[in-house]
């Protein structure tokens, strides 16, 4: 479970985050949402730690970003697991020592162990013949598949990924989502994920947050977003026909 | 004052580069990859380069000092003494600092563009010591690539000399030969050793901290080499007025 408490992020003059709060629960997949510049991308890296927010503070279970040590912070990162937008695989690097990666810097264990938790997590994002490929050889999905096979291979108790399915045809898109609520269920982990796609909001939406210039304007699931009246939430939501439609159904099938 | 942030910044990273060490195993692997790629991979070029200008050096000396009461071995002191002192050293880290820095500049901020180094720093990766001491310890063995270009220098002239009629084997070895300073080579290769280090740390510096897109990734190589040029000038008139004045 993460807790975040009035997140502030401001970069010198101007506020990108105003405030928000929220919670992530463990084993499900959480969403953030909202249009591109909306501070989906910022949110996250406070999390994070890339960014050290302004004000606020963030909780993972039960302790407090603010309280740690660096060297409780440097422990946690190692509980951390992510997936950036454009998947940031190291590209001098095949895609087997990509996924090795995280356990050759930070365990003992020997290439043989490290090889074979790698094939597992290789395995489990369903990618095939492609351990010695370059990134620059596969495909924007394989990509995607490697940098989660990357995130998961330590164990990770959180998961953030920043729009997982950016640059991917629809059905690899949705692919790439059941993927990753999958992972999530299987391993307990708490996962975090920016989008503006409303297809993963349908998919994969079990908890939702939705940002608009820097502030929380909703929270709920992928049911409720359809059925609630906020003026933001439903300009984002029914910008396309189809999901007009969506909501017509989803009103006479609940009458 | 941007300037001075600048140096602010440039200093902690330095100070970050040698903070929390990279295991061992890893790191050996990361610096022998730098070696190939900024020392050996600079071979070729520092090589073709110090052998011609060398050449060139010793005939423009000859010509322009071509009065029969100027002795005979003036061509090879001469020419001795402009490669070890400024060719070699300074102007050949100028060359370096388009091909190495730029290098050095494009391929890591190819790296914060794509967030590899958010993916290194997420994880927990010390991204200063993972991506800037390889390369510092890479370019210690810079002084090695300059001995080279001294060498292949004054060779280049020698050959220019011989072939060219405008010296004598015995003339050109005896100016070599002449007032031979130990202290010269050892003030050559301090500043080889500055210069080395302005190398490896100012285009990672802006390739590092490199802000935009993969647009933005030229205009830096290109304020990269501006930059390090301009402080191995700098350096290069600080040490020579401590050391030689
Ligand atoms: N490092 C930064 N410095 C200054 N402003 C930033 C920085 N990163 C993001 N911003 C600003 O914060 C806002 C939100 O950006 P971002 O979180 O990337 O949006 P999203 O991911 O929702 O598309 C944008 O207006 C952007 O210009
Ligand atoms: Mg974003």
């Amino acid at each position: 479970m993460i807790q975040i408490n009035n997140l502030i992020k401001s970069f010198e003059e101007t506020q990108v985050l105003k405030g928000i709060s929220t919670i992530f629960e463990k084993g499900k997949t959480n969403l953030i949402i909202g249009q591109s510049g909306s501070g989906k991308t910022v949110f996250l890296k406070c999390v994070l730690g890339l960014f050290e927010a302004t004000d606020g503070d963030i909780v993972f279970d039960n302790t407090s970003l603010k309280s740690m040590d660096l060297k409780t912070r440097a422990l946690l990162r190692q509980d951390i697991g992510m997936v950036f937008q454009g998947s940031a695989l190291f590209d001098s690097m095949t895609v087997e020592e990509n996924i090795m990666f995280p356990m050759k810097m930070f365990t003992d264990a020997d290439e043989d162990e490290i090889r074979d938790r790698a094939n597992t997590a290789i395995n489990r994002v369903n990618l095939i013949d492609a351990n010695h490929k370059m990134p620059s050889e596969i495909s924007g999905g394989m990509k995607k598949r490697v940098a989660i096979a990357r995130a998961i291979i330590m164990n990770p108790k959180y998961l953030f990924c920043d729009e997982p399915n950016s640059g991917l045809d629809p059905r690899t898109a949705i692919l790439i989502d059941n993927l990753i609520q999958e992972i999530t269920q299987e391993y307990a982990i708490t996962t975090v994920i920016n989008t503006h796609d409303m297809n993963s909001v349908m998919e994969i939406g079990e908890k939702i947050v939705f940002l608009e210039n820097g502030l929380k304007q909703w929270e709920g699931t992928n049911r409720e977003i359809f059925k609630t009246d906020n003026e933001a939430v439903t300009k984002f939501v029914y910008s396309s026909e189809m999901f007009k439609k969506i909501r017509e159904i989803y009103i006479k099938e609940s009458n | 004052m941007k300037t001075l942030t600048h140096i602010g910044q440039y200093v902690l990273m330095i100070q970050k580069t040698f903070g929390k060490f990279t295991k061992w195993n890893v790191l050996k692997i990361l610096i022998v990859r730098e070696i190939d790629d900024l020392i050996l991979g600079s071979l070729g070029i520092i090589s073709f380069i110090s052998f011609f200008v060398g050449g060139v050096v010793a005939i423009q000396t000859a010509i322009n000092t071509d009065n029969p009461l100027l002795p005979g071995y003036l061509v090879g002191f001469a020419t001795r003494q402009s490669i070890i002192l400024e060719f070699a050293p300074t102007f050949i880290s100028i060359i370096m600092a388009g091909k190495v820095g730029s290098f050095i500049t494009s391929s890591l901020g190819t790296m914060r563009v794509t967030e590899q180094i958010d993916a290194l720093e997420v994880m927990g990766v010390n991204t200063y010591n993972y991506l800037i001491f390889p390369k510092i310890a890479a370019l210690t063995l810079y002084p090695f690539l300059i001995s080279i270009s001294m060498a292949l220098g004054i060779f280049g002239g020698y050959l220019a000399c011989i072939s060219g009629g405008f010296s004598s084997h015995a003339d050109f070895v005896e100016g070599l030969q002449l007032d031979f300073k130990t202290f010269h080579i050892v003030y050559a290769f301090i500043k080889t050793f500055l210069f080395a280090m302005l190398l490896a740390t100012i285009p990672s510096y802006h390739g590092y901290f490199m802000k935009g897109g993969a647009l933005d990734v030229g205009k830096a190589s290109t304020t990269s080499f501006v930059w390090t040029s301009v402080a191995i000038i700098i350096a290069n008139s600080i040490v020579t007025n401590l050391l030689l004045t």
